[in-house]
């Protein structure tokens, strides 16, 4: 019962300021009389989510196998990448620094570039884009956990008279594992936001990037705020589904976190 | 007495020839006979550990010999002469704890059921057998030491090597393994050589209590310390317990003139 009442208790500070935060919106609103077309209810955005559900659910689909497209490739291109990175050296030479350097780089910019290789209804640009956003992540994580392993585990398995292959396959590539869903977790939510506004270049107009830009531009702001919590819906879904992986999977990742 | 370790005339220099240059040992000498229950023990910077990584064949010495069972340190790695513990338990997170205790000698190319017998057998051994297929990160500190300690004899190593094995671990849990620890060297008749900062641990512990002082690291005195082999928790409220921490502490103040230099490891 206690366990219970202290995750209930974990939750209740951010609901609280949520209601707290909607409520303070919403009061502001009607207090200063502000015009729809300037800033909307949140009790407005409610009901056009519900006018709108079966569209906004839609959009959410589209968008959201765009972005499971991409973080499922990327997270292969990635753990291939960074074995291949490890195993070969004169790739890890090339690739190491190219990868950390894409990561600074607001990779979405690409999106202008590959939409004009694709024709105008195409989701491939935007796949490729969500694919990319989680390869460097992926990448980079799998790579850390391939070079980092314990000090102490390195030590033993040297003291065990272990081949640099048995190391390799014994200790470094289970190391990496741990890092695989670290970087899924932070992979998953990346694709969702990538895939959403890689919708904002052109092309299909039935995601929900193309919808908020569309709809907020045509001062339908309840409509298109309805969009962007569907977005947010589906940011949370593939986070909650990448962290719950990474729970059962790599389970004393839990503690190495907590410390 | 056949030697279990030989070391002589030993220096161990990092960094050779650079601004950083450290002295890490100088002219080290140490027989431990078959058997015996080894401490070493001295400030920061005296170079405990890397004593017992020359003898591990994890570092090489700049000059002097080793010899570990009468060969070379490298053969003795080789043939897994020796099992080693450290302070943290370096458990692999990933595979359970009798998977943890079969590594060496999968390693080693037993096969299955052969090594899952000795593993349980060392389960037995530790007093753990009921966390066979427990996950490591399920255990306390004191649990993942013990199949530390177990993962390292799993070979029937002849020598056990260890670096403040039990410094991460509160001061109930530690006295309770310092008993363990001599029981389990008692049954499987293995030699041991042991880093610890603790001088109430070293002198329980060992036969001998090795004094190290730092810059240069070096040993200063070897003081036998003649308790009991059968010891109990009576021990550690003996006047001759007392009298030898004492005779311990006094050579590491007398040591530690001249002290500083690089941190252990």
């Amino acid at each position: 019962m206690s366990a219970v009442w202290r995750r209930l208790k974990a939750f209740l500070p951010p609901l609280v300021f949520g209601a707290l935060f909607l409520g303070a919106w919403e009061g502001f609103v009607v207090w200063r009389k502000i015009e729809p077309f300037v800033l909307v209810k949140p009790s407005e955005v409610w009901s056009a989510g519900l006018d709108n559900m079966q569209r906004i659910v839609d959009a959410m689909e589209v968008t959201g196998t765009n972005a499971l497209i991409g973080l499922v490739a990327g997270t292969l291109l990635g753990c291939l990448g960074a074995l291949l990175a490890a195993g070969v050296r004169w790739v890890g030479e090339l690739v190491n620094p190219i990868a950390v350097a894409v990561n600074a780089i607001p990779i979405v910019v690409l999106i202008a570039m590959f939409t004009r290789l694709y024709e105008a209804d195409s989701e491939t640009p935007r796949r490729i884009m969500a694919t990319l956003a989680a390869f460097f992540v992926v990448f980079v994580n799998v790579s850390r956990g391939l070079r980092q392993s314990s000090p102490t585990q390195l030590e033993l398995m040297r003291s065990f008279a272990a081949s640099p292959r048995q190391q390799f396959i014994k200790v470094r590539l289970p190391n990496a594992m741990s890092f695989l869903f670290t970087g899924i977790r932070v992979a998953a939510p990346l694709t969702v936001i990538t895939a959403v506004v890689a919708e904002y270049f052109g092309g299909n107009r039935n995601g929900l990037g193309a919808s908020i830009s569309g709809f907020l531009s045509i001062s339908k702001k309840d409509v298109g705020l309805a969009y962007v919590a569907g977005a947010s819906v589906l940011g949370l879904l593939f986070f909650g589904f990448a962290a719950v992986l990474e729970y059962v999977a790599v389970p004393w990742q839990r503690r190495r976190d907590s410390r | 007495m056949t030697l279990a370790v030989n070391v002589t005339a030993v220096d161990k220099v990092f960094n050779a020839g650079r601004p950083n240059q450290v002295d890490a040992l100088t002219d080290v000498g140490l027989q431990v006979t078959a058997g015996e229950f080894i401490s070493l023990i001295g400030p920061s910077g005296c170079g405990k550990s890397t004593l017992l990584r020359l003898i591990a064949d994890l570092l090489q010495p700049t000059a002097g010999t080793i010899e570990v069972n009468g060969k070379s340190p490298r053969q003795a790695r080789l043939d897994q002469d020796y099992g080693m513990a450290f302070q943290q338990a370096g458990l692999f997170e990933w595979r359970s704890v009798t998977k943890n205790i079969e590594l060496p000698l999968e390693l080693k190319g037993w096969d299955k059921a052969k090594r899952h017998d000795r593993a349980l057998e060392m389960l037995e051994l530790v007093k753990l057998p009921d966390r066979a297929n427990a996950m490591p990160w399920q255990l306390s500190g004191g649990q993942q030491q013990r199949i530390a300690i177990a993962r390292a004899l799993a070979a029937h190593p002849s020598l056990l090597l260890m670096d403040e094995p039990f410094g991460a671990l509160d001061e109930m849990t530690r006295e309770h393994m310092q008993a363990e620890l001599l029981r389990i060297c008692a049954a499987t008749q293995t030699t041991v050589v042991f880093v610890t900062h603790s001088i109430p641990e070293a002198v329980y512990l060992s036969d001998r209590v090795v004094v190290m002082s730092a810059g240069p690291g070096r040993i200063t005195s070897i003081i036998p310390v003649g308790l009991d082999r059968s010891r109990d928790e009576g021990t550690r409220e003996a006047k001759r317990f007392y009298d030898k921490i004492t005779e311990v502490r006094e050579a590491l103040r007398g040591s530690e003139v001249g002290a500083g230099g690089r941190d252990d490891r």
